[in-house]
């Protein structure tokens, strides 16, 4: 394979043609924050936190979508790179409640990290504030689109699983907000619960809602798991706190790994301790089910009887 | 239909037989359908039909003096055709008995004449001389306002779909060459050179390629393209098919905003005359070249214009841009190659092709050659369409061709480049108008808007409109342009409230740089320098607005204040009960005074008083 060198922050590196500068300067150590980016949808180029600078470029280059070229010289972290992303930080807060006190995503939170690390301080800018309504309609998922970053990660993640594409980027302009159709709640669309877009998430706008409240992320120790249900074999982790098992939460979607509830709900039986109660749609509205029928599995438990 | 060759001699006598005799065309662009042309067209047709006069009676789209509308022309056989400004259907009948019946004309009401070799009638200016467009050129815009843009033998006629027959008997990278010579640049506002932009997508390797045609014109106050699509609809397809052969596509797209239904209209019926005479379609003029257009209705986004969101349109996608590269020359449509050009970059081929790259090339500057079409807008006297030859300084369109600023106000400022561009002081009248000179200016061609500005303009509020338009367009998808440009505009509207304080001037300064040099398109990328040019060329503007809670034109309401001019005021009370929130006080018969800080500032009683006693300053 051929390969391209180029210098990062002064050292030379070389990486077969076709990297990302991304991948090139993370693979030679390098830190590069990232929210949009996501390995299974690459060049979407949303969010600019991954900007760097890139000798001879008219305007800062967002790492996440080009290529890694022969003879580029590349600054990650100079002044230049450093005041976009503390602008661009100080943006996504003034438009963000900055919740982290009682944010169940804190302490695994991209943009509480970033903040940190480039010593933004929330909120620099005043002005208006987006001002959504929390839909808790669903009964496996909170969505509070006030902390969303809007990366559509969540977009693209739900897209690409073939019968999904529940959600998208809806208004334009300041109003640009992720949403089902007609602006729905998540309850009365088409969502099936299987929490691909909740496990791509940077920051506090997906969570699960049977751990609201009841870890913080640093409390947890995670266990991966894997779902045995069907041959696609998507990954879980297990969380326990203090030796206890709390809850099963889905890790990214990958190729062939649609991830789904049947499969979460399986896993949460299995392993949690105290399993949450399982919801599924009827009509227009979750109702209780038994672990039998929230599993499919109610006609062979019939049989079994 | 045969082979055009064939028949263009005898389109070409007919066309000529018709011009001579006696003819009444009407203007009928939108902006002449919007002034009331087509109730013009009825009472036109209501007379010729009351004298029994054996006269043509045709119509023709915007000749570009928009001031003038409706715009009605006359000719009589062997004479020079007159066009007449102001035509209502009150005084048609006065223009159809002096001019036609007893071969009059009506000098008072005439704008210019066209002599076509014929002895100029006295007393009307010469199109060629008028002040209108002694400095301009017609070479794009050469059929507008000429001929019936509905008519396909008017088009060839006038060596319509020459340029394409020449073409056919080319090489595709002789085409290719030419383009290249003649220096046409995008018209669409970025100005990257045609002739390699086709190049690379000549050099694209692809089983299919498309052309894509960007008739979205999104900026306000520019109406260039739907002008030109309105106009001389064949010449923008002929452009296209001459693009197609060049580069090896058969399917081209016109993606026009569907605000522009005339043109939509206009397009589709060239379409399919073009198609039944053999112009478009299968085995092109029996060349083996074939060739589709087929239109897409945009919604009408502005971010839909560029480029890469406007594949995504077409494709059925929301309208946000993609990364670039890879760049549309090589996955574009489809993820196929293709060629996007502007309506004006299209329509400016068969003229290249036709007359030869060269002599585009002498026309305008040494990097920016041949000519551009403008919107003249703002407080000038003459509104309208202008083509210019590039180079032509800023001052001469303002002054000569658009008539000066309006009312016997002073100048302040012309805009040029919509929400991407920015605002040039009077400093900068002598710049010469091409793409690199007014971006030094901190501005940019753009799609060819010009918005004139007077004394009584605030750049401040100027900034703020560009502003609030860029925000509510932009597509959301990068943080830069969502949130940023949200910041800059209130940032605009504390300082017009009298609400900025000194620091905002920094940070309007910050955001900018950061939207500027990391937004994902050139929408944010561009967002900021209607901020950034008003701050460099009038930041005393902002010092008054932010210091001294004053604004110098006099239009923010928030800023003025109101008095009573003791000397004038005869205490006759009307102001008082005029004011909504009780904020004038005095004794009958002795000068009234406002309190400061009751007023609402509504002004609402500067009207009522008789003796012009209360001042708004
Ligand atoms: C926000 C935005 C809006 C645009 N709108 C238009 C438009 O309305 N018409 C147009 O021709 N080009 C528009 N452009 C430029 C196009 O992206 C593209 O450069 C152009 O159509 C290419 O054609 P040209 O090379 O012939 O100019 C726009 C660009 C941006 C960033
Ligand atoms: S999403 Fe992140 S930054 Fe926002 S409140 Fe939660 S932890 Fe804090
Ligand atoms: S849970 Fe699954 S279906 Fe529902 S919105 Fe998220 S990704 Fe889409
Ligand atoms: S909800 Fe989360 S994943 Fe979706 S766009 Fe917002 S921040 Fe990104
Ligand atoms: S989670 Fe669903 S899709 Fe994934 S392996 Fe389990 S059953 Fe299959
Ligand atoms: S710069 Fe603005 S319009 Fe362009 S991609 Fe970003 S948000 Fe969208
Ligand atoms: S401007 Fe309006 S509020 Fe002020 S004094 Fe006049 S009427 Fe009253
Ligand atoms: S991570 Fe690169 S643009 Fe978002
Ligand atoms: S004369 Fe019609 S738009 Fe101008």
């Amino acid at each position: 394979m051929s390969t391209v060198a180029l210098t990062i922050n002064g050292q030379e590196v070389t990486v077969p043609k076709g990297t990302r500068l991304l991948d090139a300067a993370t693979g030679a150590g390098f830190f590069i924050p990232t929210f949009c980016h996501d390995e299974n949808s690459p060049n979407y180029g949303g969010c600019r936190i991954c900007v760097v600078e890139v000798k001879g470029a008219r305007n800062l280059v967002a790492s996440c979508c080009a290529e890694a070229m022969n003879g580029m010289v590349v600054e990650t972290e100079s002044p230049a790179v450093v005041e976009a992303r503390k602008t661009i930080l100080e943006l996504m807060l003034a438009n963000h409640p900055v919740d982290c006190l009682t944010c169940d995503k804190a302490g695994d939170c991209r943009l509480q990290d970033y903040a940190f690390r480039y010593d933004v301080k929330a909120p620099a800018l005043g002005g208006e504030r987006k001002d959504y309504e929390f839909d808790d309609s669903n009964p496996y998922i909170n969505r509070d689109m006030n902390k969303c970053i809007l990366c559509a990660k969540c977009v693209r993640t739900c897209q690409e699983a073939e019968d999904r594409g529940v959600i998208s980027l809806a208004y334009r302009g300041f109003r640009t907000k992720v949403a089902p159709a007609l602006d729905a709640s998540l309850a009365e669309s088409a969502c099936v619960s299987c929490s691909r877009c909740v496990s791509v998430c940077p920051v506090g706008a997906l969570t699960y809602k049977s751990l609201s409240g009841k870890t913080r992320t640093w409390e947890v120790e995670k266990e991966e798991v894997t779902c045995t249900w069907c041959e696609a074999g998507c990954q879980f982790d297990l969380l326990r706190k203090n030796g206890k098992a709390v809850g099963v939460v889905a890790k990214s979607p990958g190729n062939g790994r649609p991830l789904c509830l049947k499969g979460r709900l399986g896993l949460e039986l299995k392993y949690n301790d105290e399993p949450m109660t399982p919801m599924l749609k009827k009509g227009d509205e979750y109702v209780e089910v038994s672990w039998a029928e929230a599993l499919g599995l109610d006609e062979l438990v019939e049989k079994l009887k | 239909m045969g082979n055009l060759k064939e028949i263009r001699s005898s389109i070409e006598e007919q066309y000529k037989k018709r011009m001579d005799r006696p003819r009444i065309v009407v203007g009928l662009g939108t902006c002449g359908i919007a002034a009331g042309g087509n109730k013009v067209m009825d009472a036109i047709n209501a007379e010729v039909e009351k004298l029994g006069l054996d006269v043509d009676v045709d119509f023709t789209s915007c000749i570009g003096m928009c001031y003038a509308e409706p715009v009605v022309e006359m000719g009589l056989p062997g004479q020079a055709s007159v066009i007449y400004g102001g035509v209502y259907p009150d005084n048609v009948s006065k223009l159809i008995e002096s001019h036609l019946v007893n071969k009059t004309p009506v000098t008072d009401m005439a704008e210019i004449q066209v002599t076509g070799g014929a002895a100029a009638y006295e007393g009307i200016p010469v199109m060629e001389k008028s002040p209108y467009y002694e400095k301009q050129v017609r070479s794009v815009t050469s059929r507008l306002g000429r001929t019936n843009p509905e008519s396909i033998e008017d088009y060839i006629a006038t060596g319509g779909y020459a340029g394409l027959e020449k073409a056919l008997s080319m090489e595709r990278q002789e085409i290719v060459d030419e383009v290249k010579k003649s220096g046409l640049r995008g018209r669409g506002g970025g100005g990257f050179p045609t002739g390699t932009k086709w190049q690379f997508v000549y050099d694209a390797v692809g089983d299919k390629k498309y052309i894509v045609c960007n008739a979205d014109e999104g900026d306000p106050g520019a109406f260039m393209d739907r002008s030109v699509l309105e106009g001389d609809p064949h010449a923008v397809m002929e452009g296209m098919m001459i693009a197609g052969y060049a580069i090896g596509a058969d399917e081209g797209v016109i993606y026009c905003r569907a605000e522009y239904p005339l043109a939509i209209r206009r397009l589709n019926l060239a379409i399919e005359v073009a198609e039944e005479m053999g112009i478009l379609g299968e085995n092109i003029m029996g060349s083996g070249f074939n060739f589709r257009i087929r239109i897409k209705a945009g919604a009408g986004a502005f971010v839909c214009g560029e480029e890469t969101a406007l594949l995504n349109s077409i494709e059925g996608k929301r309208g946000m841009p993609r990364v670039r590269p890879p760049f549309p020359a090589h996955k574009g449509l489809w993820q196929k190659p293709t060629c996007l050009n502007n309506v004006e970059t299209f329509a400016n081929i068969p003229f290249i092709v036709r007359n030869g790259g060269d002599w585009y090339a002498s026309m305008g500057t040494e990097k920016s050659k041949g000519s551009k079409v403008f919107c003249l807008t703002g407080k000038i006297n003459n509104t309208g369409l202008a083509e210019v030859p590039m180079g032509i300084t800023l001052r001469e369109v303002v002054f000569n061709i658009a008539g000066g600023i309006s009312d016997g106000k002073q100048f302040k400022a012309v805009q040029s480049g919509g929400p991407s561009g920015g605002c040039l002081p009077a400093e900068q009248l002598d710049l010469p108008i091409d793409y690199d000179s007014l971006i030094s200016g901190g501005a940019m061609m753009g799609s060819g808007g010009l918005v004139v500005m007077d004394e009584t303009t605030c750049m401040v509020d100027v900034a703020k409109f560009f502003l609030n338009f860029t925000q509510l367009e932009s597509c959301g998808k990068c943080t830069p342009c969502r949130e940023g440009t949200k910041r800059l505009l209130e940032i605009l509207e504390r300082i017009c409230e009298g609400k900025g304080v000194p620091e905002d001037i920094d940070t309007l300064e910050r955001l900018a740089k950061t939207i500027k040099t990391s937004a994902l398109c050139a929408l944010g990328q561009t967002a900021p320098n209607p901020v950034l040019t008003t701050l460099r060329y009038f930041r005393d503007e902002y010092e008054a607005h932010i210091n001294d809670k004053r604004c110098p034109a006099g239009l923010c309401s928030a800023l003025l204040t109101y008095s009573i001019v003791e000397d004038k005021c005869v205490g006759c009370g009307v102001c008082i009960k005029a004011c909504p929130v009780g904020a004038i006080a005095g004794e009958k018969k002795s000068a009234h005074t406002i309190d400061a800080s009751k007023c609402v500032k509504c002004g609402a009683c500067v009207p009522k008083c008789k003796f012009d006693a209360i001042v708004q300053a």
